[in-house]
Order: C-alpha cells, then structure tokens, then sequence
C-alpha cells in the first residue's frame, strides 16, 4: 500500500488522525462514545446515503490549517471530508445540541408515537435519538400524515406512516439489486417510498431493506408481531450459502428461531465479512432457514448492556459466566437489606435457579418442576 | 429615463424574428466575440464587469466562471437556468418570449467562453408557449449559421437544447434542476461537490439565471468596464424588475439601480404609485423568499437614509430592518393586505414545494403552514407565534439548499416587522374573520394625492 495521508482532526477537543478523504462523522466514529454523532440516513455502506436527515450536523470551528476560517453554518458531518487540522465541535457546541433537538422533533412530528405497538421498539434508531436528544412532550397539534400498509412482496411490509425518508432503502435497492424496483413518490410532507404502480419486490437479496430500515417501516413479515426483540437471544450463526456469506445473527427463544437478520456493528450498521465485504444475506437466509439445524452455532451475540436487548441477558456467554457485578459489590460490601424475602412466599426465582441456565423462557412451571426435582 | 440595455429593443415590431433582430443589430456581439476576442479575454470583460448573478444569491458571475473546471477531455456544459417559478418573479419570462435570440446570443458567448458544446435550456414546464418560441429561434438561429457545427468558421461547435421542467420549484436550485436535467428526481445534491467541479453528468457545469445570460451582450458590446459604470458600487449594469401586487403599473421595468425605492414605486415611468389611491402597508422586494419590510423600513433604512433599488441598499441592515435584492420580484401590498393571510400564502407554497429530503424542510414548512392556518382562522393562540418563530430559527440554515433558508425568511420577517398584527388576529378572533388589522402603526411615511 501506498503512503496515506494522515489528516490531523479534532472533534469535541479529541485529536485523532484519520486518511484523507475521511468523513467528519467516520473520524468521530473512530474517536468513538458520546463523540460520535447520530445518524439516521447515512450509512456507510451504501454509496450516496446521508445528508437527508440532519442528525449529524456538527459545527466547525477551524475549517483547516491553511484556511482557519470557521464554517458559516452547521455542517452534516456525514457528507463532509475532514481537512488537516480542523476542528470540530459536536456535543460540546450548544449550537448543534439546540439545532439537533429541532431536527428530533421535526423527524417526530409526522412519526407515530406509538412505540409500544410498533415491531421495531427496542431496536430503533428513532427510539434511540428521541430519548437522547429529544423532548418528552411534542409541541404538534395537528394531524400526523397517515398511509395505508403496503406489502413489498411476499416477506417485506411497508408503512410508510413510520417512514422518516431516510432514502438507505431506495440506496439498497439500487446498489444490491438490478432492477430498479422502487423510490419516492411525490415530494414534501407527503412524499412515500413506492414500488412502481405496486410492483412487488421480489430480487434474492431485497431482504437488506428491513436491516436498514432505521424505523418501523419496513418490517419481515415472518416475523412481525411474533415477539419483542428484547425477549429474544441473539445468536450468532453461519451456514454454507450459495449466494451470501451466510454469517447471519439468530434470534433465538429457546430453540426456536424467531427470525433472521444480518450482523450489526455498534453503529447499527452492518458488519463485514471476514474478506472485507459488507455482509449482506439473502432472502433464503433470512426468510426461510428458521431452524436451528439449518444453522451452526457459534455463539451468543454481544450486545451492549445499555440497549434494551440486553434485558433479561447477560454479555459474554450466556450460562456459564456469572455476573460479577453484584448488589454487594455496588454497595460498598453492604448486603441488601430485605423487608421481606419473597423466596420465602413465592416459588419463583428460587435464588439456587440460576436464570441464565435455564433453557428456553423461563415460566413458573420451570420453577415448579426443579424444586419439585429437587 | 434610465438606462435599457436589455430591454432596449423590446418594443420592435418583430423582434421576436431573426430577420428583425438581426437588422437591429443583433448578433454582432456574437461575432465580434467568436470572431476577435480571445475566450480569456471574455471571461476578463465579464469580471471586470462585475455582473452578479440574477437568479436571487447575488454571486459575482465572473467568479463563477472562473471556478469551471478544466479537466483535459471531459466536456463541460453551460445550463440556463429558467426555471423561474418564484412567487412575484416574472422578468425572465417576459425576456425570454419578446428577446429570444438575445437570450440564445448570450447563451453563444458563454458558451464559447465556457467551452461548452452542448448548452441547456431548463425552462419551467408551464412556460411551454415560451419554450416553443426558443425552440423557434434556435431553429432560425441555426439556419442562419449562428448555432451548429463550425459557428463563423471558428470551429466551435454549439447546440442549444430546451428541455422543459415538470413544475417543481425545487428545479430552479441549480442541483436540483441539474439532476432534473439528468432525468433524475429533483432532489438537490449535498454540495460539495459544487457544479463548477461536478454537475451535469459528473462534469463541470455552469448554471447561470437567464437575465445574467442575456447581460452578457451587453458586456461584451460596451466591455466589462462601460458596463460597471452603469449602476452603483457593487450593484453593476441594469437590473429587470417584475413589479406586482396593488399598483398602478404591474409589469417588467428594466432599471440601472440608482433609482430610489420611492421613485420606483410612485413615478409614473414605473409603477405608478399605489392603485386605488391607497396607502402603502408592506413590499416584499426581492421575489417571495426574501423577508417583508413594512412601508417605513422600505422607504428609508433604519438609519434614515433613503433606500435605493440595488443589492446594498436593498439588504442594508441585515434582517433586522434589511431585505435582499433576490431575484427582483417586487411585490407591494397596500393597506388592505393581511399580514397574516399573506404569510400562509407563502408558507403554503413553500410546504408544497419542499422536494422532502432533509427533515427540516419537509416538516417544518408543513407545520408552519398549519399554525399560520390555525391562526388565519381565528383559532390561534399566544404561544403559536413563539413556535413559528422557534420552528423558523431550526429550519434556517440546517437545509441541504436554499428552499428551507426560503420558506422561513418570510416568516420569520412577518413575525419581526408585523407581531402586532399577529397579536390582533389572536386576540380579535371573530373580528379577525371580518374586517382586516390595516395600516395601524405602520404609517406611511408618505403623503400620497388623492
């Protein structure tokens, strides 16, 4: 490899030194953490995608060495290369806080709120942005735009009213598939994503659509409504694809596979292949190998403890390894001090059970039966 | 009288016809540029000059040249843009149906000084009589050698090619219009890359308002220099300005910007004072995206000096108590004019207009169109006129392209110069829906005849 050139950028007054051509937002990336500005349209790896949403404005306060002068006004950090010895501000510029704010509450004015019955709560990104950057109430007053749902297809269901516009679909389409199949229709408040007089989407790998999908609007109809996520496992897996790489994560109840989904990197995004490619799957992975000896097992899928997935899991492998974080340790060697035992009421969550060896959901039968074993 | 250069043959019988053009000495610009004149030396006439581009940002078009790219063996193309759909903004029309071939001789010149061979017309769909007569003139223009392969022996080959938007505003930003243009949705593109270095088709592109193209005859036939004379400052040459709303004499009047804001709107050469005798509320100067001035900040500046028709004094005084020159749609309102109705108007339109890429944009116009909605019909309460003011303040300058910058000027200019108005329509409910809030405060510095 040739000599890169190293970049010299500083975001949020951390220096880190990234190759030429690099975005603000993939140097932030790099630095990691709260640095790291949210993004609801770009992803990296569809060409094209980002700048649409305006999660990831930054302010640049040193444009570069040579040329000091700060940017005029906020910048997607997304669609914006780095230059040498520029200086970014993200979180540590009220200006970007106030102005992502209003992004947030403009990305929620026409979005339902109604996460509870939404398939995608617990691994949404608008979940997410809202609850770090938003507001708890809503300043509209007025009728959300609403849509009929439509189904892309045999697998795929679109409800255009959870739809932020993101286009990451339309991109996937485009860039994995090659037929043009869909796009947007009509433009402003009222604009949708539609397949072309109600074509369906059909293509072996069209499937990517729903791992893009920021939001609830494109969903698998294998799975849809059958479970929530945080109630699932996510395993991850591989088998011997003819047409993808097969590396898939399983979300698991017990044995039975819920669904299929490619593997995401802590952005959201989806991970490479081992060869360095983006791991895409397809259809047949994903829709229909829904058993667990389609599949080889590698091992549980680490997810950050602060997402909601994690409830009910512990990382690392899963019952072998017991916490170590106990209530006593977090409380300077104090043990709990308990009014009432409820073990002593109640048959269930009999401390000798530990919770993470036990196959499959737990019950009250699966209390029951061991203690009566025992 | 002021100074027509552009306008100057309108009213020839014909004009419209090559023959008639060409006696009047047309197209002797164009060979006295192809023919002597060095393809530096034209960009050199155009800086120095000072020519700003008059499509609404004012930019320096000789700059704008220059930035052109010059990769070896790639073409570069010129794009005219006439998509011209702003609300109150009608000049290019009116140049374009009654001077077509200046339009195509200007195109010619920039075209050879670009190096562009194949050179686009983006007209506005519904201009589609007008894109018949361009399509007319190029015709005559090409029969008569001016167009085509091997112009006067040169060897510089130009095709012009009209293509016809769909109606959408949208494709009068030059990205958008290019991706248009490419047979592609009109979504603006995320700038950089800028035209200049990637447009139409990856390649350099110039993208320049129909009237700063037709100006270009003019530079050339006096020279960059005779041209800056004209004028004042940084405001050079002349400037079309289609006059509407209540006055006297609706219509396009070319003008060399050194002609007062009063004068232009009360002297009988141009609008002929305010119709029906009434008073003068509020002008939108420069096309329905710059902020509103009221009767009393439009006259004078906030500093007490008289305000002149041209870029600077236009804008002297920022947003606080300035406009902008735009893209010279002059409309006035008299005292009978409601603020608020007015506003919806202009939020409406910018609601349907957003192309819906970035959130902003698409959200924030449809819900200021709502509350301006709610507060038209007499439903509104304080607090809406904060919100429009917080909802306008997150949609500027956090947009892809100008359309958002666009749709919250007005509003935000509404809120500053006529709050009181706002108030009255909130407070007086049911009076609000019958009778109309009036001069008020605002007066008008100005005793009008009766």
């Amino acid at each position: 490899m040739s000599e890169q050139t190293l970049f010299k950028v500083t975001v949020d007054n951390i220096t880190i030194e990234v190759p030429a051509g690099t975005t603000i937002l993939q140097a932030a990336r790099k630095i990691g953490g709260a640095v790291a500005p949210p993004a609801m349209c770009y992803y990296s790896k569809l060409q094209g995608s980002g700048g649409k949403c305006r999660t990831c404005l930054v302010e640049v306060s040193k444009g570069s060495e040579k040329d000091p002068r700060p940017m005029p006004k906020l910048v997607a950090s997304c669609r914006t290369t780095v230059m040498d010895g520029m200086e970014v501000k993200n979180i540590t510029s009220e200006k970007v806080i106030d102005a992502r704010a209003g992004v947030v509450e403009f990305l929620l004015l026409n979005h339902p709120l109604d996460c509870p019955i939404c398939d995608q709560a617990g691994e949404c990104h608008l979940q997410d942005l809202s609850f770090e950057h938003g507001k708890s109430s809503t300043r509209y007053e007025f009728q959300r735009r609403t849509f009929k749902k439509h189904d892309l297809g045999k697998h795929i269901q679109l409800h255009m009213t959870r739809c932020i516009l993101c286009y990451r679909c339309v991109f996937t389409a485009d860039q994995l598939t090659n037929k043009r199949a869909h796009g947007i229709l009509d433009r402003g408040d009222h604009a949708e994503i539609a397949t072309h007089i109600e074509k369906s989407l059909d293509n072996e790998f069209i499937g990517n659509v729903i791992d893009v999908c920021p939001v609830g609007a494109l969903t698998d109809k294998t799975f849809r409504f059958k479970n929530r996520v945080w109630f699932l496992k996510p395993m991850d897996a591989h088998r011997d694809c003819p047409t993808c790489s097969g590396r898939v994560t399983l979300w698991n109840r017990g044995d039975e596979v819920f669904r299929v989904t490619a593997r995401k990197d802590e952005w959201g995004e989806i991970e490479d292949t081992p060869e360095g490619k983006p791991g895409w799957i397809c259809n047949t992975c994903r829709f229909d190998k829904k058993h667990a000896n389609d599949w080889v097992i590698e091992g549980p899928r680490e997810i950050s403890r602060h997402s909601v997935i994690a409830q009910g899991h512990y990382a690392g492998n899963i019952g072998t390894t017991i916490p170590t974080e106990t209530f006593k340790a977090v409380n300077d060697g104090r043990a709990p001090h308990l009014l009432m035992d409820i073990h002593n009421e109640s048959e269930v969550n009999l401390p000798s059970i530990h919770l993470s060896e036990i196959e499959g959901p737990s019950h009250g039968t699966t209390f029951n039966n061991k203690s009566n074993n025992a | 009288m002021g100074v027509k250069l552009l306008l100057e043959k309108a009213n020839v019988p014909g004009i419209r016809t090559y023959d008639v053009y060409r006696r009047e000495g047309g197209y002797a610009t164009a060979e006295k540029a192809l023919k002597e004149m060095s393809i530096e030396a034209i960009v050199e006439e155009v800086k120095k000059s000072g020519l700003r581009g008059r499509g609404g940002a004012g930019f320096p078009a000789g700059m704008k040249w220059s930035f052109i790219a010059k990769p070896e063996g790639v073409p570069r193309h010129l794009v005219c843009n006439a998509d011209e759909s702003e609300p109150g903004t009608f000049k290019d029309r009116y140049l374009m149906e009654f001077l077509p071939h200046l339009l195509i001789e200007g195109l010619l010149i920039s075209s050879y000084a670009l190096g562009s061979n194949d050179t686009y017309i983006y007209i506005r769909g519904e201009y589609a009589w007008v894109a018949q007569i361009l399509e007319d003139a190029i015709v005559e223009a090409t029969k008569n050698g001016w167009l085509g392969k091997n112009i006067l022996g040169t060897g510089f080959d130009c095709r012009i090619h009209v293509h016809r938007g769909a109606g959408a505003y949208i494709c009068g930003e030059e990205t958008a219009l290019i991706e248009s243009l490419e047979g592609k949705r009109g979504n603006p593109r995320i700038k950089p890359p800028f035209p200049a270095i990637q447009g139409l088709w990856m390649r350099p592109t110039v993208v320049n308002n129909v009237e700063t193209l037709a100006a270009i005859v003019p530079i050339i036939k006096l020279g960059g220099e005779e041209y800056a004379k004209i004028g004042v400052g940084r405001s050079t040459g002349t400037k079309l300005i289609s006059a509407c709303g209540n006055i006297n004499k609706p219509g396009v009047y070319e003008i060399d910007m050194t002609i007062s804001v009063e004068d232009f709107i009360y002297s009988d050469e141009y609008c002929g004072g305010i119709a029906g005798g009434k008073k003068l509320k509020a002008c939108i100067p420069g096309g329905s995206s710059v902020p509103i001035l009221p009767a009393n900040l439009l006259l004078k500046t906030a500093k007490g000096e008289t305000r002149y028709m041209n870029y600077e004094s236009l804008s002297d005084g920022g947003f606080a108590s300035g406009s902008m020159m735009g893209s010279g749609g002059f409309i006035i309102l008299d005292e009978d004019q409601c603020i608020v109705k007015n506003t919806l108007t202009l939020a409406r339109f910018y609601r349907h207009e957003s192309c819906g890429q970035c959130s902003p944009c698409r959200e924030g116009t449809g819900w200021m169109e709502k509350i301006l909605q709610k507060i038209e019909l007499g439903k509104g309460e304080m607090s809406d006129i904060d919100l429009l003011w917080d909802i306008q303040r997150k949609i500027e300058g956090n947009t892809i392209c100008p359309l958002g910058d666009a749709a919250a000027w007005p509003v935000a200019a509404a809120i500053r110069h006529f709050r009181d108005e706002f108030e009255w329509h909130i407070n007086n409910r049911e009076l609000s829906q019958t009778s109309n809030f009036g001069l008020q405060h605002y007066a008008d510095p100005i005793h009008v005849p009766a």
